[in-house]
């Protein structure tokens, strides 16, 4: 192949990485917009998100489809029902002290990744793809699910961007995002609302995690690398605002993709975190940040 | 304000002399287990330098106590370095890594500052496993047996012997937890403290925040870069997993475990870490659980941890 | 050049915040020995500019000297060792911390940074205690500041500001809260402080200005709206207007 076509496929396997991943940095920056706290236990929502996608799947016998449509339902919903109840009974209680909230989430990582390791083992295994297409591109073929993964998620962000700006619960989250106690005042359910963008959040992470399963393994460590990936997405896209995480994670997939194709992966990972550290630490606000606000 | 007032003191050495006759006294494997917590307990005790005395909250020391173990390990490995200018070469990684990753890092604050921090080992642990032609990444080093001989004053120790171990784990031990007992309670100290408690203030009274931080995250980078290199010539492996995120959590549980902002509490923790997943392991595999439920009660009950709690109920008196 | 170098001038300083102007090209002097007093309804800028002139937020535009030399520049803890000592509006002690620690750490930085001063237990005591006594909070050294009644801890803010030595001392509502009675020992305290400090006092209460200034300058909208003798500035119509008819 010449170099035209690769730069093609590295493209489409970035958009693929991108829009997985700016469907989980927009639960981690919902979270931290909302609620002004780092999840690090987010990797680990994506992690059983995948986790009990294969579950999920083994369950029916039949046409892939059937089990691949059952883990996109359920296995979310048991994520962010988790992750509601550790907001209960663990965040609130630390009245979501930024760095006592950072200490208590990575407790929960390690208690997911046991689970996870005990119920289901150290093994990686994949899930079926509902359906297994090829488009002939006059190169070389691709997989018609990665397309629809691309899809699939830009339609989630859309629906996600449209529940936020358009019903009564979105309004409510986005009024405690730009004033807490304002909001409070108005009569917000402040603490509850925390709990639901916790839920939802993880819920996203979960999503994202299904999509990717039937083109990459479930194993009970998957979620650190996306977890610091989505770290660097929220930071560069400015935290805790959605346009920008979203924008950012096109650039740092397609990045990524690219990169990775031509130069060795580790080499990519470190120089890519070593300047979104960078960022960090000399434009806080992000590179997209101060447009956006 | 006062300087180690006596019973302070006597506690200290009391702990040292316990320590001392423990290598008579435990069998082979504690004596084992117990030389390996005096050196990650002296990691803590650094951690615990930033971490409890100064507020910084790092999520990315595994990157000093892994320049100590690689400073040291490499220049035995590769250049054929004895004992001591390789622990120096430990120390020198170590300290260079926290001035230039304290002079960016301190810039931010709070969860940013956790955030770079913990990007910056991650750069670090990932640097040791794309250089893998020199480090082996995790997979690791051995380091040959006649390279760990320590010299002093001519004699020559082979570090493989139990009891040589030990009791150069207990040196660098006494030697870290004396210095760190003086730094607290001298000027230094004292500033680092209220630096914790109100930096704003601190900055109105003519203090150079950024400065004091900075010598704070020094100062810690290269104790832990001591445990670091330590560790390497003590048990003779130098591996990547020493790098990971996991090497950077552990000191936080240890130190939120026996209590920040106590001398002892690094020791404490640490030692009851240990036990207590040497003790759970031989039940269950399941000590990740363990250890992800022991750091959540701790910050929802006992903040403060053991030597926390203790000085809170009973001895206001306790360093 | 006859006239004597003052101990503070700015020269168009200004801040802002957003699009919000809220410090506009101030020029302002300021004599060595002098008390002074900065009033002006809320918002007028007036915490805002001691910032900007003590360092605790960096200027826009314009330039800050201090006894002649030109410290724009200069980070706020440099500024602090040069002379200036900002007392906090809002209370800022260290709460966990006894009232004699507090004071010790401001006495520490002082001699830290003196020539002769040398850093030892006895001088370090010794100098504590003294600001503690000219405060009046010398019976409650050993508490614990965060558990002082409010009137001390404002009292406790305002002794580690004297613990500096400073040459021009900057309070920023020190009587707000406080009762009649502690606002009276306040002020005798100031007459005390003015004998040999320089002080540029923040106030809403007119009777502590008209008891303690020798000047008034009167800021609105970020810019310096009036100064002059107390007297004066009672009768000024300008000053009438920006307080009473806003």
């Amino acid at each position: 192949m010449a170099f035209g076509p690769y730069l093609l496929l590295a493209t489409l396997e970035g958009l693929v990485t991108s829009a997985v991943l700016a469907l989980m940095a927009l639960g981690l920056s919902l979270v931290f917009g909302v609620m002004r706290v780092v999840n690090v236990a987010h990797g680990e929502f994506y992690m059983l998100g995948a986790v009990l996608a294969w579950w999920f799947a083994s369950l029916v016998s039949g046409h892939p489809a059937i089990g691949f449509l059952l883990a996109l339902f359920a296995s979310p919903l048991i994520v962010a029902a988790v992750a509601f109840l550790a907001e209960r009974l663990v965040l609130r209680r630390l009245d979501y002290e930024p760095e006592a909230t950072i200490v208590a989430t990575i407790g929960l990582l390690y208690i997911i990744q046991q689970f996870a390791l005990t119920f289901y083992g150290p093994e990686a295994r994949p899930v079926e793809a509902p359906f297994d297409a090829r488009i002939a591109l006059p190169w070389f073929g691709y997989s018609a699910y990665k397309l629809a993964v691309i899809v699939v998620s830009v339609a989630l962000m859309l629906a996600t961007w449209l529940f936020l700006t358009r019903t009564r619960a979105g309004l409510i989250m986005r009024a405690t995002q730009s004033d807490r106690e304002m909001a409070q005042a108005f009569g917000i359910p402040v603490d509850r609302v925390y709990a639901g963008v916790f839920a939802l959040g993880a819920g996203l992470a979960a999503l994202a995690a299904v999509l990717i399963v039937p083109i990459r393994q479930a194993h009970y460590l998957m979620g650190l690398d996306p977890l610091l990936l989505s770290f660097i997405v929220v930071i560069i896209g400015g935290l805790g605002s959605l346009r920008g995480t979203v924008v950012a994670a096109i650039l740092i997939g397609l990045s990524d993709g690219i990169i990775s194709m031509f130069f060795s992966p580790t080499l990519a990972k470190m120089l890519a975190t070593f300047l979104v550290a960078l960022v960090l630490v000399f434009r806080p606000q992000g590179l997209f940040g101060a447009a956006s606000r | 304000m006062s300087r180690i007032d006596g019973k302070s003191l006597w506690l200290h050495w009391a702990v040292l002399i316990v320590l001392f006759a423990l290598n008579f006294l435990l069998p082979e494997y504690h004596r084992g287990v117990v030389t390996r917590v005096l050196l990650l307990a002296v990691f803590a005790m650094g951690y615990n330098l930033t971490f409890g005395y100064t507020g910084l909250l790092s999520l990315g020391h595994a990157m000093f106590f892994a320049a100590g173990l690689y400073g040291a390990g490499l220049t035995i490995y590769h250049l054929g370095w004895s004992v001591w200018p390789a622990f120096g070469a430990g120390l020198l990684a170590g300290i260079v890594l926290a001035v230039v990753v304290g002079f960016l890092a301190l810039r931010t604050a709070g969860v940013a500052f956790m955030i770079v921090t913990l990007m910056f080992s991650q750069v670090f642990y990932l640097t040791t496993l794309y250089f893998t032609t020199y480090t082996r990444g995790e997979e690791g080093l051995v380091l040959p047996v006649p390279a760990r001989t320590l010299t002093v004053a001519g004699a020559e120790f082979g570090l493989t012997d139990p009891g040589t171990r030990y009791m150069t784990a207990l040196a660098l031990f006494a030697v870290v937890l004396i210095a760190t007992a003086f730094l607290v309670r001298s000027s230094f100290g004292r500033t680092l403290l209220a630096i914790r408690e109100n930096e704003e203030r601190m900055r109105m009274l003519g203090y150079d925040v950024f400065a004091n931080k900075l010598a704070s995250m020094a100062i810690s980078g290269l104790i832990s870069a001591a445990a670091g290199a330590a560790y390497a010539v003590l048990f003779g492996y130098v591996g990547s997993g020493f790098a990971s995120i996991q090497y950077s959590i552990l000191p936080l549980l240890w130190v939120l475990l026996g209590g920040a902002a106590t001398t002892l509490g690094p020791l404490i923790g640490t030692l009851l870490t240990f036990y207590v997943i040497d003790t759970a392991s031989s039940y269950t595999s399941a000590y990740m659980l363990l250890l992800g439920i022991v750091l959540i009660l701790l910050i929802l009950y006992f903040p403060r941890g053991i030597a926390g709690t203790v000085r809170e109920r009973w001895l206001p008196w306790l360093p | 050049m006859a006239a004597v170098t003052p101990l503070l001038a700015t020269k168009g300083v200004s801040r802002s915040f957003g699009g919000l102007q809220a410090v506009q090209d101030v020029d302002f002097t300021l004599q060595a020995g002098e008390t002074r007093a900065l009033i002006g309804p809320n918002g007028a800028g007036k915490t805002t500019f001691v910032s900007l002139v003590c360092g605790r937020i960096a200027a826009s535009a314009g330039r800050v000297f201090f006894d002649g030399q030109d410290i724009s520049r200069l980070p706020a803890h440099k500024r602090v060792r040069a002379g200036i000592a900002y007392t906090f509006q809002i209370t800022s002690i260290f709460s966990n911390l006894t009232v004699f620690d507090n004071v010790a750490l401001a006495v520490q930085r002082h001699l830290l940074g003196a020539r002769d001063g040398r850093l030892s237990r006895d001088t370090l005591r010794e100098q504590s205690q003294e600001a503690l006594a000219l405060v009046g909070l010398s019976a409650q050294a050993a508490s614990r500041a965060g558990h002082l009644a409010y009137g001390h801890q404002r009292l406790l803010e305002v002794a580690m500001g004297l613990a500096l030595k400073p040459r021009l001392l900057i309070l920023d509502e020190p009587t707000q809260g406080l009762s009649d009675g502690e606002i009276e020992n306040f002020i005798a305290l100031v007459r005390k402080i003015g004998q040999t400090a320089t002080v540029l006092l923040i106030e809403h209460n007119m009777d502590v200005v008209m008891a303690l200034a020798e000047r008034i300058t009167v800021m609105n909208e970020g810019r310096i709206l009036a100064e002059g003798a107390p007297e004066a500035i009672r009768a000024d119509e300008a000053v009438q207007r920006a307080y009473l008819g806003a």
